[in-house]
């Protein structure tokens, strides 16, 4: 008899299962459906893959994701680095700062970006790709630093000492033990950094300006104005970059522990 | 001026946290470890020994008084900046690194050419008998394999002083039996200076040439393990170190000591007043009754193997161990009456 | 040492902690200063006027013909919408949360990181597109409202654009939430005291409801928040799945900030969303502590 088990658990988590992944696999499909109103099923075809590939306004939005979640993610984690090895021994203010840090993920989304807007407007400052950058670094800074941070707590501060102790100096310690040790922790949090700046829509539907749309702003505007099998091309392709880049942080996640 | 020492420590502090809440960890402590010396640091958990250990490698910094390794002062001085080498208790050996590469680690630091670094990498990894291994990872070493990898990797750049805290108590009995000889033997062989920290009794009796022995941020005694064994001087150390009875009496003015219920034994040097008698359990004997100092009852014998071991009671309601290593001797019936003989040359007389 | 240390400490925090008060602290400190204001002629903020309450007072009450206050319930119907459609998907993450996180952690080793990667997943995929994926299933001429008319003999289903769609978008969205909290619970949770329990005489199902589920409570308590407090704030899922009729604070606060341009208006609102948030999160926070003691 296993104790773990209770009636009518699996049965539940079955269901839910099914409810989180069933809609992503209607989307799915229904990119493939050549018909297009959608609603038919005629045959299988990627036509509308190939119709993305050659839509100028989906290739610049995507351009655009890009360089918007490379350059935040970057930023994001170097300073999510910094400050992870900062807050790992203990000091007055620890846990003030830890608040801080993590303001980003409590605080409700909608409310930051029109604030943000209301900031750059008043101080002049054009909306565009740089606001969008300076926003989402901000909010990226917990998702980069949860997954440094967890990786520094799980390590032991002896290999530190171990290298101080074989002649190497600060530098060389943290260049030789602590950054290879610390390097999955590190890659998780910049995937999840990117992750996030990638699928973020609302700070950008709000801060992008003139010819700096984003992919899911363009989406969103798209759905706006009908529901095309484009979209669904579109959407999934999304779906499947995030499915991969997530997977790709949680092995990292799990590697060497 | 060259110090015959090889680590010389003078009145060293060290306490943790602040105002209130600091602790004393250290309490001006001093101690000279010879070269070539196997020196142990004796105590129980938050003695202090661990981190009087941590001072000499530099992983923490004194409060006050001063560190010297072979007559430098290096006080003040970071951890690579000292010919000090730190076996760990977890071993720490890097696990993104292969057990050469782990070997290798202090050498490359020191700037050595790549050629003399697998040379001497390999030497070291020789000495403990685990070239076969070079290519592993930590990860897939057993654990008295990576104890040995450790001690490798801090033999190869040939410190002057290697610091030991508590490296054999991850292993198991019998494994820790065969590294002790092995310690030893490597240690002869290196002649390097040793500073080992234990809270094992016997490990420190077996390994050392000097023991000292710590409480409460002090040194209490200090000594070859013989002396520490056969004549303590604390209470604290006698209990400390292997079985021990501990009889109350009152040293009379005259000299001797007046066992309570019991005769006098004539031990010299005892001022007089209460005092704490100890002795050795197999420094005892029974004799037949009326014969020895105090009478006493025999409460329960066992068996060891190699001796048997006595349970008495004594006049005081106090209980007495004796150890007998003669098998052959004669046996009192459990709750018989029995002598004891307490030779004054194994009584140690302390202050009570 | 210790002062070179500390030193190095600030500096390394500096960037971060810059950041996080330059780009969330100032902002949002702006908002409660704008939401005092009014909306210039331009449809900007007039930086001139006095401030005053007239922006928090004018989601309550407005201006008749003649000048008097009189009650408008427009905005207070939205709050309460919010506020129920946020507890209602809570409890619905809870419902459907809780058995998957309790199974998840009787799993094998293996089982239980698989669930987890497929737990994470969702949580991290775009929120439009899966929100989107239930307008495409959702949406009048699909399979599943031609499905359901078949079925229901009194006319046609309506299955979007009204509140019912909203609450699948967001528990849809939120479920992740819900689910990792409680997961990390039962992962750490003895598992010898059901044994007790069923020694003591109680069934599986009592055990569950005498045992397990008052030692699972921090977990719901973090789950519950982790998915009240974004509900609330919510757009997306309002603004595909639902209609003009279902709008929550979300879609008030892009209104004022996008197509009706009232700034001041819609920063009063951020700011009561924001409170709202703090007051249910310093309640939580007052029951965790008034319960740590024991």
């Amino acid at each position: 008899m296993n104790l773990r088990r209770f009636p009518v658990m699996r049965e539940i988590s079955i269901a839910v299962l099914v409810f989180l992944y069933v809609p992503v696999i209607v989307l799915t499909v229904y990119s493939f459906n050549a018909n297009r109103t959608a609603t038919v099923w005629t045959h299988a075809s990627f036509d509308w893959y190939l119709r993305i590939l050659a839509n100028p306004s989906i290739r610049a939005a995507t351009w655009n994701s890009i360089v918007l979640a490379g350059t935040s993610a970057t930023a994001a984690t170097l300073i999510a680095l910094l400050a992870a090895l900062a807050t790992r021994r203990a000091f007055p203010g620890r846990d003030t700062t830890e608040t801080l840090l993590r303001l980003p993920l409590i605080l409700p989304e909608i409310v930051v970006a029109v604030a943000t807007l209301l900031l750059f407007v008043s101080l002049g400052v054009s909306l565009g790709l740089g606001a969008m950058i300076a926003a989402h670094t901000a909010f990226c800074i917990p998702f980069a630093y949860l997954p440094i941070r967890a990786r520094l707590d799980g390590m032991s501060g002896s290999y530190e000492e171990a290298a101080q102790d074989l002649y190497a100096d600060r530098f060389r310690t943290f260049r030789r033990v602590t950054m290879p040790l610390l390097w999955p922790g590190v890659m998780a949090g910049f995937t999840l950094a990117f992750v996030t700046s990638l699928d973020d829509f609302l700070t950008s539907f709000f801060l992008s300006g003139p010819g700096t749309t984003t992919l899911p702003v363009y989406i969103f505007s798209a759905i706006r104005a009908g529901i095309t099998p484009e979209i669904n091309a579109i959407s999934t392709v999304m779906l499947v970059i995030s499915i991969l880049l997530v997977s790709l942080s949680f092995f990292l996640g799990q590697l060497r522990r | 001026m060259t110090d015959a020492h090889a680590v010389t420590i003078e009145t060293v502090s060290k306490s943790f946290g602040r105002g209130q809440s600091a602790v004393r960890v250290l309490d001006n402590v001093s101690v000279a470890i010879g070269r070539r010396e196997f020196f142990t640091l004796l105590g129980p958990s938050g003695c202090g020994k661990t981190t009087l250990l941590r001072l000499i490698a530099g992983f923490e910094t004194a409060d006050g008084g001063t560190i010297r390794i072979e007559g430098a002062d290096l006080t003040k001085a970071p951890p690579f900046h000292r010919p000090v080498n730190t076996v760990f208790q977890s071993y720490a050996l890097f696990p993104h690194l292969t057990v050469e590469q782990n070997v290798g680690f202090a050498l490359e630091e020191q700037g050595l050419p790549r050629e003399e670094v697998r040379r001497r990498a390999g030497e070291a990894l020789e000495m403990v008998r685990m070239q076969a291994f070079a290519r592993r990872r930590p990860s897939e070493l057993s654990g008295g394999q990576q104890q040995r990898v450790a001690l490798a990797r801090a033999l190869a750049p040939r410190p002057k002083v290697l610091l030991l805290d508590e490296p054999l108590s991850a292993l198991d009995l019998k494994l820790r039996k065969a590294m002790q000889i092995e310690l030893k033997q490597l240690q002869a062989e290196a002649g390097i200076t040793f500073v080992f920290v234990t809270h094992d009794q016997e490990e420190a009796l077996t390994l050392s040439d000097r023991v000292a022995v710590m409480q409460g941020g002090r040194i209490l005694q200090m000594g070859p393990p013989r002396s520490i064994y056969e004549a303590p001087t604390h209470r604290f150390v006698a209990d400390f170190i292997g079985d021990i009875n501990l009889i109350e009496a009152e040293a009379l003015a005259g000299g001797g000591v007046r066992l309570a219920g019991g005769g006098v034994v004539p031990v010299p040097g005892a001022t007089p007043g209460r005092v704490t008698l100890a002795i050795r359990p197999e420094r005892a004997r029974m004799v037949a009754p009326g014969a020895g100092v105090v009478d006493a009852t025999l409460v329960h014998s066992a068996f060891l193997g190699t001796a048997m071991l006595h349970k008495l009671e004594l006049p005081d309601g106090g209980s007495f161990l004796i150890r007998e290593a003669d098998l052959s001797a004669p046996m009192p019936e459990r709750g018989g009456r029995v002598g004891l003989c307490l030779p004054a040359e194994a009584l140690q007389v302390m202050q009570a | 040492m210790m002062q070179s240390a500390a030193v190095r400490q600030l500096v390394l925090l500096l960037p971060a902690l810059g950041v996080i008060v330059l780009l969330i602290g100032v902002p949002l400190g702006l908002m409660g200063w704008v939401s005092l204001l009014e909306k210039s002629a331009s449809a900007g903020v007039d930086w001139q006027a006095s401030p005053g309450a007239g922006n928090y007072l004018r989601l309550v009450w407005e201006e008749d013909f003649d000048g008097r206050m009189i009650l408008n319930p427009t905005y207070l119907v939205i709050f309460l919408r919010s506020v129920l459609q946020a507890a209602v998907t809570t409890l619905l993450c809870l419902v459907l949360g809780l058995p998957v996180a309790l199974w998840m952690a009787g799993l094998t080793r293996t089982g239980r990181m698989v669930m987890l990667l497929l737990v994470t997943i969702p949580f991290w995929t775009n929120l439009l597109v899966r929100n989107y994926a239930w307008l495409i299933i959702l949406r009048e001429d699909g399979w599943t409202t031609a499905v359901l008319n078949r079925l229901w003999p009194f006319g046609p289903v309506q299955l979007l654009y009204n509140d019912a769609a909203v609450a699948i978008g967001l528990t849809y969205s939120f479920l992740p939430f819900m689910i990792l909290p409680l997961y990390s619970v039962f992962e750490k949770f003895d598992w010898r005291l059901i044994e007790a329990a069923l020694d003591l005489g109680a069934t599986r199902r009592r055990a569950l409801r005498r045992v397990v589920l008052p030692l699972a409570l921090p977990g719901i308590v973090a789950g519950s928040l982790l998915v009240f407090i974004p509900c609330l704030g919510a757009f997306v899922t309002p603004a595909l799945l639902g209609g003009g009729k279902t709008a929550m604070l979300g879609n008030v606060i892009q209104a004022q900030f996008g197509p009706a341009r009232n700034w001041p208006f819609g920063a009063a609102v951020s700011i009561v969303l924001l409170a709202i948030m703090l007051a249910v999160m310093t309640a939580m926070a007052l029951w965790r502590s008034r319960r740590a003691p024991r």
